[in-house]
């Protein structure tokens, strides 16, 4: 094969498995759902465009030449987007390097690596790309339909923060690889991907809780000394804007920059590539050592099923990353308890729904890994001890670790407000126990490698998890000034917590 | 000499998926034997053995371990066996040392006796220089090991492995294999499937043939021979006779 067929032919195959993946993402693994997940997905998209329409439906009217404060909050928006999309693809990034399924029969095979490495890093690009032009389309057709054709140019817009995203996580990771090491780079990847997606937001929140008050972003975008710190109309920090709002030449620049930079990424890390991949996979050979442990000494049964849940969640870098992230999301909230505290502001009752669904989110993810993704499942379930003992210690360790994440700040608002420090409490309660039961009537033995595809085991659980988390989230916040909505709030979750037990394969 | 008391106690044994895995099985073994499970791919072995240990809900029959009824207290039974499955799952986080650590937890096992035992149990299988490094790193064959010694720390009476030799150097393969020896004579009890006839011949008491989810013939290699009348033969000429003359009934 020359070269260019063995382009073509590896850029073919790597389409294809991105492909698969995907439809076995959508579909569960179960082949007779391929129907019915284009359906869901279709009426999810259509779906979609109702959000998006309240979202950014009045800004479609939007004509160039804008005003610094809507070029202000428009800018911002595409950077927020970018954001997530760098952090996505720093994951995505991550993934290829230690995932070790066919980079040993690559490296072993004739073929040129840089080539096949090249097509790997833009089957990366695309693959982010893609789901962020999948993401943008309802928001884009809502634009289009109010605004006319001139906002397709999003679809461009989103293609060049795609590709600049892509591009810029390949090169942060291989050189995090050559910084640190593969041995410390997974973890560390994945946290800056955490910081970095959670990061734009934070930071906004911040600002406009220290400046006014308010957890909300726009207060700072909009403000005054935002509009006098920014910078001419006429700057380049204004050309996403512009190429979103229709403007040809600043999208093609738009465009070519970020082909620019991909190719440039390309050309410099594709011959680094095989080396950094070699590098993690001799980081999984070689073992990383461990302090003696005196854990597991004395105590019952149950006590060691918890101590090794405790080793094992603390040895877990997505873990760490996404509790990092949890964390990260609660510092706004504290800021605003820590502001509303010296001035009294009413703004701190915005903290209990905040942290009321952070709650029930971290222990859904806690739930699944250690209740369904048990490594050694032919031990435990041979060891003697009954499975019920077996399910309580593990619950135990949920329950444990949503206290010691949770309990320092409903005690810190306990000083400014014991009645919402007790609300607070009880919706943290009842959001974690909620995604915990579901995660433990769906249960299905997994290894815990396989946690990014919890949510394909059951959809239905997934969507039950998140639906209780945001309903706890609203009662609790309602509970704290009007309690009949609250009590109407309250009654309509515990409603879809039963129905999904009913629904549920381990009901009974 | 064998105690005559039954380790393992199986009656009717019969579980069904898509079609009879295991078909109204009868097995006997004694206290203090290496008992052989040998059959072709599909026989029903693991099934078999998978339902003793308490891993698969069995559809009609009966599990005794030491006397203990398996399914109506399987608790009690569980306490006194072990079972090493041949894909071994153990944890990547964990070292061996805290592995081991974790089932004598588990087993309820007084630290003062499994500590020691444990690293003696990991240094007799040659992990003596990886004993408190994480194991997302190692080997097949190094997890064989370290679920083996898993098995062997809470000091079982009954252990029940299925192909434990599998993945295995030849090195590591005559530990594990002189390690389940010393157990018997220690008067373990030792069951295992293989689908090495060359170690079921050598080293078992009494050899079980299951084919298509029944046991077709039982006994020592002696009494095998001499059953099917194929005197001098090898295991591995008595298997295959043995399981083409149940193709051909069936």
């Amino acid at each position: 094969m020359s070269g260019s067929t063995t382009l073509t032919w590896f850029a073919r195959h790597e389409l294809k498995l991105a492909w698969r993946e995907w439809l076995a993402m959508m579909t569960g693994g179960r082949r007779g759902r391929k129907r019915a997940a284009a359906i869901g997905l279709i009426a999810f998209a259509a779906l979609m465009h109702l959000p998006a329409y309240a979202v950014i439906g009045r800004f479609a009217t939007l004509q160039l030449p804008l005003d610094k404060t809507s070029l202000i909050v428009l800018t911002s928006t595409i950077l927020l987007a970018w954001a997530l999309m760098l952090s996505q693809a720093i994951e995505s990034v991550t993934r290829v390097f230690y995932a070790r399924a066919d980079l040993d029969l690559i490296m072993s095979s004739p073929a040129k690596l840089t080539n096949i490495f090249s097509v790997r890093i833009a089957a990366i690009a695309l693959m982010v790309t893609g789901m962020a032009l999948l993401f943008s389309t309802p928001f884009v057709d809502v634009l289009v339909l109010n605004g006319g054709a001139r906002w397709l140019a999003g679809f461009g817009v989103v293609v060049a923060i795609g590709f600049s995203a892509a591009a810029l996580a390949i090169a942060i990771t291989i050189l995090l690889f050559r910084l640190i090491g593969p041995a410390r780079t997974r973890l560390i990847a994945q946290i800056v991907a955490a910081i970095i997606g959670a990061g734009f937001v934070i930071a906004l929140q911040v600002a406009a809780i220290l400046s006014y008050g308010t957890l909300s972003r726009f207060a700072v975008l909009t403000s005054d000394a935002a509009a006098a710190f920014a910078p001419g109309p006429d700057s380049l920090l204004w050309w996403p804007a512009r190429a979103a709002l229709g403007d040809i030449e600043a999208l093609l620049a738009l465009l070519a920059a970020s082909l620019v930079l991909l190719g440039g990424v390309m050309a410099i890390f594709s011959p680094r590539f095989a080396d950094t991949a070699i590098g993690a996979s001799a980081q999984a050979i070689t073992s990383r050592r461990g302090n003696r442990a005196l854990a597991f000494r004395g105590g019952s049964r149950q006590q060691a099923l918890r101590r090794k849940e405790f080793l094992l969640l603390k040895r877990d870098p997505w873990l760490i990353s996404q509790t990092l992230m949890q964390l990260l999301y609660l510092v706004p909230p504290a800021l605003l308890l820590w502001r509303s505290f010296s001035d009294s502001s009413a703004a701190i009752v915005l903290i209990t729904p905040v942290v009321v669904m952070a709650a029930g989110q971290l222990a859904g993810g806690l739930a699944w890994l250690t209740i369904c993704g048990e490594d050694a499942a032919d031990l435990v379930a041979t060891a003697p001890l009954s499975p019920a003992a077996v399910l309580r210690a593990k619950i135990e360790v949920v329950l444990i670790v949503i206290g010691a994440v949770f309990a320092p700040l409903v005690a810190a608002l306990a000083l400014a407000s014991p009645l919402q420090s007790a609300v607070t409490a009880v919706g943290v309660a009842l959001g974690a126990a909620s995604a915990t039961a579901i995660q433990l009537w769906f249960r299905v033995q997994a290894r815990r490698s396989q946690f990014r595809r919890r949510q394909t085991s059951s959809r239905l659980a997934t969507i039950a998890e998140a639906f209780s988390s945001i309903g706890w989230a609203a009662t609790s916040a309602l509970a704290l000034s009007l309690p009949a909505e609250a009590a109407a709030s309250g009654l309509l979750t515990a409603a879809i917590v039963a129905i999904t037990w009913k629904l549920s394969p381990r009901r009974g | 000499m064998k105690s005559e008391q039954a380790a393992l106690q199986v009656q009717g044994l019969t579980k069904r998926f898509d079609r009879l895995a295991v078909d109204a099985l009868d097995l006997t073994v004694r206290a203090g034997e290496f008992y052989a499970l040998v059959g072709p791919n599909g026989a029903g072995k693991t099934t078999t053995l998978r339902m003793v240990a308490g891993l698969l809900r069995p559809d009609a029959g009966s599990v005794a371990i030491f006397g203990v009824d398996a399914l109506s207290d399987p608790v009690a039974a569980k306490q006194i066996m072990a079972w090493v499955s041949d894909e071994p799952m153990i944890y990547d986080k964990l070292t061996p040392v805290e592995y081991l650590e974790f089932v004598a937890g588990l087993w309820g096992v007084d630290p003062k006796r499994s500590t020691p035992a444990a690293r003696d149990l990991l240094v007799s299988l040659g992990l003596e220089p990886h004993l408190n490094e994480r194991c997302e790193g190692f080997s097949k064959g190094m997890r064989q090991k370290v679920a083996l010694a898993g098995a062997l720390v809470h000091d079982p009476s009954l252990i029940i492995l299925d192909e434990p030799l599998t993945g295995l150097d030849a090195l590591s393969a005559r530990h594990v294999k002189g390690i389940l020896s010393e157990r018997v004579r220690a008067g373990c009890t030792v069951i295992m499937t293989t689908h090495i006839l060359e170690v079921a011949e050598r080293m078992a008491d009494r050899i079980g043939v299951i084919a298509a989810g029944r046991l077709v013939a039982e006994g020592t290699l002696d009494e095998l021979r001499a059953q099917n009348g194929h005197r001098n033969t090898s295991l591995e000429d008595l298997f295959i006779a043995l399981v083409d003359e149940n193709a051909e009934a069936a």
